[in-house]
């Protein structure tokens, strides 16, 4: 973010002193400045749905539909007042159970996945080709063919309403995308590293641990990022598993709203919706970075 | 992939004998969820399809029954239109605009973070339910696009109530995240070497060559990649529509995604065998769908030479 902020303002310098421009830079200025131009109208485009949710979540409910304009004006917080406990439960008991889901997933995939992505990226042993295809086609393998067993398995377990359905799969490795990065990861960090390290006398577990954990800090940024996100959207998962008020995480929540809608009015909703947005956004601003690259190394969402 | 057999000689036997033992140490995790989360869930599912069975009583099998009836069910085949419609409309525009974005800020553009930020959000937040909630009263009756267009006129009363407009409302919400192909896109291209559009300048191509000659053939693995794995997700869309309708897929049923469809005979009716049988279905669809655009891939995809 930092770097292009400065190149901001070397475009006022540049802009200053045209006095004696360079021929081309003279013929591209034109095409820059209209592409600017409409690179910003477009953004606004696209971004105004959202800055219409968050203006409108401030304004008094009987105004919202009325009002197109996302100038802030007559701004209340009563929408988020009563939307917090609109529901039996106050909202942090759903932002608590999404945030435990969330790091319950985010251990389990750094643990398994790193564990894994190791094995198939350094160790050699036989089998390792037909693993790594496995990983790869399980990638792109839709949860709608298991999820039914699943459902069955965890429900004959009396687990329906825990946690345990949403966490424990993320601790067998089963979230492939994440193996896929690890491994494509660890193949870009010098082998020297690890031979010499085992030419010392390390086993494959400290080798594990002392150096190629610590190395790959950047991919597991990426995935406790990703997982987050992911964990914090997820809706299909947790539908099916959590039926009780109380163990319900944000995005079931909200959807209960939706279905008392009429009785609770628009303005909670929209409250809600968008403090359920609000942890996206920090990782959005604080780590864009790591979500960047981690989509454009392995095409993540 | 290098074969295993390739390994370093010099650590040889006794070393490598270790080393198997220690990587399977290290899959223990992986090997069980693969065993019990993914392998023995999805040949119990093939089971299910099967049978017929409600979770209360014991699965009963009645052969290729479920598969007749799918045959034989509307609704069925109105979820297949209905996903195919969003899939064949929404990845192709959302993959455009990804693109087109991806190439006009690819060319060296002043603030390329700020514009990226900015298309990027949407892909963040567009699988929420609350970006459905969102999109509820956008297009909902006298929401923030019926206003709009009012003031042009223009009254269509609710687009989500409407069969006719209420799929494009979410294939609509399926292009607005172009943002995450875009940033593959622009990846992509960063790869392109420069010397070959220098060299094409020296040999005094225009412009709009270099693009035809250059860009798009080396772009084209991206491309692909893109599109398996846009539509491999597009056909499992869920989120959106369930809370957009309610959860019942309609008005009329024109928003009843295959997903959305399965979620019902399965979650709703615990119609599971039936349910089974169509992710079975699915699975071989997006399987074969899969294979197609690998196949044709040949045709259009340039892998360098």
């Amino acid at each position: 973010m930092g770097t292009d902020m400065s190149t901001f303002t070397s475009l006022d310098a540049r802009a200053s002193s045209s006095v004696s421009p360079a021929p081309v830079p003279r013929r591209r200025r034109r095409p820059a400045f209209i592409r600017h131009i409409g690179l910003t109208v477009f953004a606004l485009f696209v971004l105004y749905p959202l800055i219409w949710l968050v203006i409108s979540s401030f304004r008094p409910a009987h105004l919202i539909l009325s009002d197109t304009s996302i100038i802030p004006d007559r701004m209340t917080v009563e929408n988020y007042r009563s939307g917090w406990t609109a529901l039996n439960r106050p909202f942090w008991v759903f932002f608590a159970n999404s945030l435990i889901v969330a790091l319950g997933a985010i251990v389990g995939n750094i643990f398994s996945c790193s564990l894994t992505s190791y094995a198939l990226a350094r160790l050699h042993f036989r089998m390792r080709n037909i693993y790594f295809g496995i990983v790869l086609v399980s990638v792109m393998l839709p949860m709608h063919v298991m999820i039914i067993p699943q459902y069955i398995l965890f429900s004959k377990l009396g687990l329906v309403n825990t946690f345990v359905p949403l966490v424990l799969p993320k601790f067998l490795a089963t979230d492939a995308f994440f193996i896929f990065l690890m491994v494509q990861f660890i193949r870009g960090i010098p082998r020297e590293l690890d031979q010499a390290a085992m030419l010392d006398g390390a086993g494959p577990f400290k080798t594990f641990f002392y150096i190629i954990l610590p190395l790959m800090t950047p991919a597991l940024v990426t995935t406790t990022i990703f997982t987050f996100i992911w964990t914090w959207n997820d809706f299909f998962t947790p539908l099916i598993y959590l039926t009780k008020v109380q163990i319900m995480t944000v995005p079931i929540a909200l959807r209960t709203m939706v279905d008392a809608e009429s009785t609770l009015g628009i303005g909670e909703l929209l409250a809600m919706s968008v403090l359920s947005l609000v942890p996206i956004m920090l990782f959005f601003a604080f780590a864009q970075k790591y979500l960047v690259r981690g989509i454009a190394t392995t095409g993540l969402k | 992939m290098t074969s295993a057999l390739a390994a370093p000689k010099r650590t040889g036997g006794y070393h490598l004998a270790r080393q198997g033992k220690a990587a399977h140490v290290f899959l223990v995790p992986w090997l069980v969820g693969f065993l019990g989360i993914t392998t023995i869930p999805m040949l119990a599912s093939l089971y299910l399809a099967f049978t017929n069975y409600n979770v209360l009583a014991e699965p009963n099998f009645i052969g290729p029954a479920n598969f007749i009836r799918i045959a034989g069910d509307e609704r069925f085949w109105h979820s297949v239109r209905v996903t195919l419609l969003y899939v064949l409309f929404g990845v192709p525009l959302q993959l455009g605009f990804a693109l087109f974005l991806a190439l006009i800020l690819d060319k060296g553009i002043r603030g390329l973070t700020l514009y990226r930020s900015a298309f990027y959000l949407p892909s963040l937040l567009g699988g929420s339910v609350a970006i459905a909630i969102l999109w509820r009263e956008i297009f909902g009756q006298d929401g923030l696009v019926d206003k709009f267009l009012g003031l042009f006129g223009i009254h269509a009363s609710s687009w989500l109530q409407n069969p006719d407009t209420a799929l494009w409302t979410l294939i609509l919400l399926h292009v607005w995240t172009f943002g995450s192909p875009m940033i593959i896109f622009l990846a992509g291209l960063r790869q392109i070497p420069d010397d070959l559009y220098e060299s094409a300048r020296v040999d005094g191509a225009t412009t709009l060559q270099q693009f035809r000659s250059i860009t798009i053939p080396l772009l084209t693995p991206i491309i692909l990649f893109n599109l398996v794995l846009q539509t491999i997700g597009a056909f499992q869309s869920f989120t959106q529509a369930a809370v957009v309708s309610g959860g019942t897929g309609g008005p009329v049923d024109s928003t009843l995604f295959y997903t959305l469809y399965l979620y019902q005979q399965g979650f709703v009716n615990f119609d599971m065998g039936y349910a089974s049988a169509l992710a079975w279905v699915l699975l071989v669809f997006i399987g074969i769908l899969t294979a197609i655009q690998f196949a044709l891939s040949k045709y259009w995809v340039f892998y360098g030479d």
